[in-house]
């Protein structure tokens, strides 16, 4: 939807040099470039962030996530008379392909993208095709010495690829799964991904995951890879330094095991993670999963999931990543985009983003770090019935490098998915 | 009246403008022309790219079966409650009951009917578990079913008041009661004696609309993406998905796809035409043998059965909708919500206004522009003492059967060209091209059938034309151009992927936000979405309704 922006660009690249050629005038945007605003100095970003709008272009297809990001808005207004505008993503590659297009159109300034919601392989292409504010600037904001960075190490390597302060944490994610204590049995669950596939075969029709390329399906394939894979250190390395075909072997025959046994035996998907968990409500589905291990919770409190749902991991460890907030290099409101990316990760911010009666996205501070009044706000949280406590969420896998998943989503397409 | 004469032209450039430069545009890029991503030389490697895609065929298949099997169901059962019951009190009756269907956005109609029909929709949950002994929902692939049979219900209920507005229409043209009386006096049952004797001189006044039904079913998006199959989808979802995607490159197969869709349209128009000459031939060997069907009373049940079901299907698509966007905890097999909550609609209440207020904004400027111009074209007529032709008629469906992916592809490439795209006049006119057939269609009739002589009274009376327009024509039509403006508001408002590709994302409409939303699977918000989006036309249709009732208080005559 975003991509007419991109097809201006390019038409404009021939009129544009057409007016050029004709004016014999020279083209200085790169002295533009220069002026990026410093987050050292934090008193001048202030000033030069009040007016400003801020396009924060973030995945809009979760009402939760909208509502907390529309308080976001009012408080930004509020106080630093920043205004906010959420453009609505329902797949967060379009907001990368528009920063490429600008750049290539050779729109290096007043881009139409201030700010992004963003990680693993968006983060891995932007990164590599030069289209964030640099230098590193996440470190500098006045909130990154509340950041968890020892116990988080996702803080600073996003799915293998280091960080270097492009992009501000935001949330941290870890594949989860909920059940319905009413219906299923606690003691059977399983406990790792081939457990999963013995409890599909054995509960017929009441197991699915999204279809990719929707992320929380596309996570779950990363899971059932990582565990299926003979050797993981292969995936921290590029897919073309690997032999795909026999790394993924055992993950297609795993699929092709499961598709037979899932939710309308594989012959349709659920969209995405609500669909999923409105199957489990309406008990189509049976093992549901998220990246937010306080859905369940959240979506309890919504009166979405009857209060009997409850949590669980895999001991062996499920994934595990952090999401971020950046900043394109060619923003118009830089400055702005600063002092909305130090806000989101203000304790007041990050302490509401946890509550699962807001939103119930972990947060990526280190909360026993924090000031006896910053520590209370989390303190006070409820965090719900069916959310695990944070040591109980099992050890934390880490995301594959960024190729791997673009591999296997093709190929996961090619062989099962002719829709797209 | 110097205006009346620019009318005309001005309603031919705005149809036939924007579809000939979105055609040309789709053509450009299908041949891979775009010089900024490198494409300067045409070429036949996206038409290569585009057949090498997996399922290509089955998706076009499932799009021409679509368009063809939802046409033929949709005018059989027309025809067949038409033909049993035109002229009875039963007739009126039902067609005060369908005819606010109409009015029913098709996305909203198929969420309903989604929310009706899945395994744990309302009728499971109505049946369960007493009648089928479901504790939970049985494991049946409904919704999204391989062969897009829930695709084409949802079309055929939605087509059905469609094709029967557009026969009430025309059925004051043909001689109904002298008809049906021969044909009942040479021993003819009702339905037979109306199918030989009317039917004919009918379809040809209707024709054009079971082409447009044709031509959407065969490349709708929004009904399609939220009933249809997804592995593979219906060629038209693929098309957008493909537009849509990050990875430019993939506009030159969506264009390409572009054309395939308007190639899969033509030949469902073409094998309609096919089945329309097997048709006749049936129709004709059946009179020449003498089949009489004097005793149809089962047919004509089963005609007036099946014109309910439809209406009742999305009526009660509609409630389920309504009582979901208030439903607190809803568990199946509860047929009721354990808790009832506003929730829903005051989480969205601040994310609807804006949305909220570009579709009415949109929906009124171009309504009102296509009153005035079908105004003015009317007004040509009667200054010119011309009908408007053949051609006239063919051009004002023209926006009606051309798929609108063939054509929007190439016009947003053409708004974005002159750097006018996402903007608000852009909007306006991309929905122009589909209100203003409706509201030429809706109005024609009335406007036609105006006696004239109330004018030559005003002329005697010395009063300018533009007066005589003004001040007795357009008043005592009020309800008539109110009506047609509903309409045109009602589409304006229904309308999903002019507003997606045009509007960009920054310009949304209650409708794409509702599409949008389905992604999302949450059935209370889809609720409060599809239920605004079928709550404006309805307050349209009402305002149709009062104004003319307030306005005509004090003159009996004109009341209905």
């Amino acid at each position: 939807m975003l991509n007419h922006r991109l097809f201006s660009m390019l038409w404009e690249v021939p009129v544009k040099a057409l007016i050029l050629a004709l004016a014999g005038l020279v083209w200085t945007a790169a002295a533009a470039l220069a002026d990026n605003p410093d987050p050292a100095d934090w008193q001048a970003v202030r000033a030069e962030a009040r007016g400003q709008t801020v396009y924060f272009n973030a995945w809009g297809g979760s009402q939760n996530v909208n509502a907390y990001i529309a308080w976001a808005g009012e408080r930004l207004a509020e106080r630093h008379g920043v205004e906010l505008v959420h453009v609505k993503l329902d797949d967060t590659a379009a907001a990368v392909a528009t920063v490429l297009a600008e750049k290539t159109a050779g729109r290096d300034e007043g881009g139409t993208i201030d700010l992004i919601w963003i990680n693993g392989e968006n983060f891995a292409a932007m990164k590599r095709q030069d289209l964030l504010m640099t230098p590193g600037w996440a470190e500098a904001l006045p909130n990154w010495r509340h950041a968890d960075v020892e116990n988080k190490p996702t803080v600073l390597t996003d799915f293998t690829v280091p960080v270097e302060g492009l992009e501000s944490p935001w949330g941290m994610a870890k594949l989860v799964f909920f059940f319905d204590t009413a219906r299923t049995d606690a003691a059977a669950l399983p406990e790792d991904a081939a457990g999963l596939l013995a409890w599909a075969k054995a509960n017929p029709g009441r197991f699915s995951y999204p279809q990719p390329p929707d992320f929380t399906g596309s996570s779950f394939l990363k899971q059932v890879l990582i565990e299926t894979v003979a050797d993981r250190a292969v995936l921290d390395r590029p897919v073309a330094e690997a032999d795909f075909e026999r790394v993924s072997a055992p993950l297609f025959s795993y699929l092709d095991a499961l598709h037979p046994v899932m939710w309308r035996s594989g012959r349709t998907y659920p969209r995405n993670y609500p669909a999923m968990k409105q199957l489990l409500a309406d008990g189509e589905l049976d093992i549901i999963f998220a990246f937010n291990p306080a859905e369940a919770s959240n979506a309890i409190a919504n009166g979405e999931l009857p209060d009997t749902v409850r949590s669980f991991t895999f001991p062996g460890g499920t994934l595990a990543n952090t999401h971020f907030v950046a900043i394109p290099y060619n923003a118009a409101a830089k400055a702005g985009a600063l002092v909305v990316a130090d806000f989101l990760l203000s304790p007041e911010a990050q302490a509401r983003k946890q509550d699962p009666a807001v939103w119930g996205d972990p947060t990526v501070l280190a909360v026993d770090r924090l000031p006896p009044a910053a520590r209370a706000r989390f303190a006070a949280l409820d965090l719900g019935l069916a959310t695990l406590p944070p040591e109980a969420l099992g050890p934390a896998l880490d995301e594959p490098h960024p190729s791997w998943m673009e591999r296997v989503e093709t190929e996961w397409m090619r062989r099962y998915g002719a829709a797209n | 009246m110097m205006l009346a004469r620019l009318g005309p032209p001005a309603t031919v450039l705005l149809l036939a403008g924007p579809i000939a430069f979105g055609l040309a545009g789709t053509l450009l890029l299908a041949f891979g022309y775009l010089p900024a991503l490198g494409g300067s030389e045409p070429t036949l490697a996206h038409f290569g790219a585009l057949l090498a895609r997996p399922a290509l065929a089955h998706s076009a298949l499932l799009s021409l079966a679509a368009g063809l099997v939802s046409a033929l169901v949709s005018l059989a059962i027309v025809m067949a409650f038409v033909a049993a019951w035109a002229g009875t009190r039963a007739f009126a009756r039902v067609q005060h009951l369908v005819s606010p269907l109409l009015a029913v956005p098709h996305a909203a109609a198929a969420f309903g009917l989604a929310f009706l029909i899945a395994p744990s929709g309302m009728l499971a949950r109505l049946a369960s578990p007493a009648l089928t002994g479901w504790e939970r929902p049985p494991d049946l692939l409904i919704v999204h079913d391989p062969l897009g049979l829930t695709m084409t219900a949802g079309l055929i209920a939605k087509e059905i008041p469609f094709l029967l507005l557009v026969t009430l229409a025309a059925l004051p043209q043909v001689r109904l009661a002298e008809t049906r009386a021969l044909a009942a006096s040479l021993g003819y049952g009702r339905v037979a004696g109306f199918v030989y004797g009317v039917w004919p001189q009918l379809y040809r006044q209707i024709r054009l609309a079971v082409f447009a039904v044709i031509a959407f079913a065969s490349s709708v998006v929004d009904v399609a993406a939220i009933l249809g199959p997804t592995t593979p989808a219906p060629l038209a979802v693929r098309l957008v998905s493909w537009m849509n995607d990050p990875d430019l490159s993939m506009r030159y197969l969506a264009s390409a796809g572009a054309l395939l869709q308007l190639a899969v349209t033509a030949a469902a128009l073409g094998l309609w035409l096919g089945i329309e000459r097997l048709a006749a031939a049936l129709r004709d060997a059946a009179a020449a043998a003498g089949l009489r069907l004097r005793r149809d009373a089962a047919l004509r049940g089963a005609a007036l059965g099946t014109m309910l079901l439809a209406a009742a299907v999305v009526a009660a698509g509609l409630a389920t909708l309504a009582l979901w966007s208030v439903a607190g905890l809803w568990l199946f097999p509860d047929a009721l919500p354990q808790r009832f909550t506003l929730a829903s609609w005051t989480a969205s209440a601040p994310h609807i206004a804006r949305p909220l207020w570009v579709t009415l904004a949109v929906a009124a400027t171009a309504t009102a522009l296509a009153v005035v111009l079908a105004v003015l074209c009317l007004r040509r007529e009667d200054e010119t003492g011309r009908r408007a032709g053949r051609l006239a008629l063919v051009l004002i469906y023209l926006p009606l059967i051309v798929p609108q992916v063939a054509f929007l592809f190439g016009l947003q490439l053409f708004f974005v060209a002159t750097g006018t795209d996402a903007g608000f006049g852009a909007l306006v006119l991309a929905h122009l091209v589909f209100v203003m057939p409706y509201v030429f269609l809706s109005l024609s009739d009335p406007w036609r059938a105006f006696d004239r002589r109330y004018e030559a009274v005003a002329a005697g009376l010395g009063k300018p034309r533009l007066t005589s327009l003004l001040a007795v024509r357009l008043p005592m039509l009020a309800r008539a151009v109110l009506t047609a403006a509903a309409v045109g508001f009602a589409v304006s408002v229904g309308q999903y992927l002019p507003t997606l590709l045009i509007g960009a994302g920054r310009l949304t409409t209650v409708t794409t936000e509702a599409v949008a939303l389905a992604a999302g699977g949450n059935r209370r918000v889809i609720g409060v979405y599809a239920f605004l989006q079928m709550l404006l036309p309805a307050a349209g249709f009402l305002v149709a309704t009062l104004v003319p009732a307030l306005l005509f208080r004090h003159r009996r005559a004109m009341r209905v």
